[in-house]
């Protein structure tokens, strides 16, 4: 199949369906925690596009870390921070219909440019692309990468610490040691 | 494994183009500071999408790699980002990004 208009996976559409809609549910739902849900459904519809493009040890990744840690993590500061701060919704009526408009002028010009790009039937329906095997992925993060894969672990080590740090409250903590 | 025969990268990245798009949007519109969260989220989730898809096409394991780093350092980012939340709701009472008029603290 090249170029032209073709029709998709139904499997495929099912799965843009629930990812764009979610995504939108996440920003537009008017309780966060629902939102937060929402997040969350939205990242395993990507683990569902990862999987339709051969890549399952990706999609086990993006579960594992999304919807795993991520979005258990949010709900846990949404928790936290639930007040009336939550509900009060003050937004401009001329920002967010210039919101939209910005969004649909992205997607629009985005899209052209995508459909122009020759992009379009360029890789075939992937038939003549092999997958890539997950021993593949591991060989080049140990050889390659490996720097890079050890700089990401300090970042995150780093990272962790510096959110430990930053939620830490120090006047609490020294009211304490003044009565110990 | 789910073989899909019938869609194609482009198809792929539309979907990436539609998300940043949404993300954009949230990041415009929205003052709640977890919701500019959430959108930052979801253009990096498109960004992950469109590396993993170009992998696919051009049968390159590195795509899939660099896919794997990224959501790696976005769960750093996440961390981050909510304790800063959670510093200026101490600080302010409030996570409207426009209360936040100074950076005392």
């Amino acid at each position: 199949m090249t170029g032209g208009p073709h029709m998709a996976d139904p499997i495929f559409i099912a799965v843009a369906v629930l990812t764009v809609g979610t995504a939108i549910l996440a920003l537009e739902a008017r309780e966060l925690i629902y939102g937060a849900i929402a997040l969350a459904i939205s990242m395993l519809g990507i683990a569902g596009f990862f999987l339709l493009l051969d890549a399952p040890f990706v999609a086990m990744f993006q579960i594992a870390v999304y919807v795993g840690a991520v979005a258990v993590l949010i709900i846990f500061t949404v928790m936290l921070v639930r007040t009336q701060a939550l509900f009060t919704t003050k937004e401009d009526k001329k920002r967010k219909g210039a919101g939209i408009a910005l969004m649909l002028i992205i997607m629009a010009s985005l899209g052209a440019l995508l459909l122009a790009s020759g992009l379009n039937g360029q890789f075939g329906n992937f038939d003549n692309a092999q997958t890539v095997d997950f021993k593949q992925i591991g060989h080049l993060m140990l050889t390659y990468y490996a720097p890079a894969l050890i700089i990401l672990g300090l970042t995150l080590a780093g990272s962790v610490i510096a959110a430990l740090a930053l939620a830490r409250r120090e006047d609490v903590e020294q009211q304490h040691e003044r009565t110990d | 494994m789910w073989s899909n025969n019938m869609s194609e990268l482009i198809d792929f990245m539309l979907v990436a183009v539609a998300l940043v798009a949404v993300g954009i949007y949230g990041l415009v519109v929205k003052r709640n500071a977890i919701r500019m969260l959430f959108s930052i989220e979801i253009i990096a989730n498109a960004a992950n999408l469109t590396l993993v898809a170009f992998s696919r096409g051009l049968s390159n394991a590195q795509g899939q790699t660099f896919a794997l780093f990224s959501i790696a350092i976005a769960a750093a980012e996440v961390a981050v980002g909510l304790g800063l939340i959670i510093v200026a709701y101490r600080l302010y009472k409030e996570i409207d990004v426009a209360e936040f008029r100074s950076m005392r603290g």
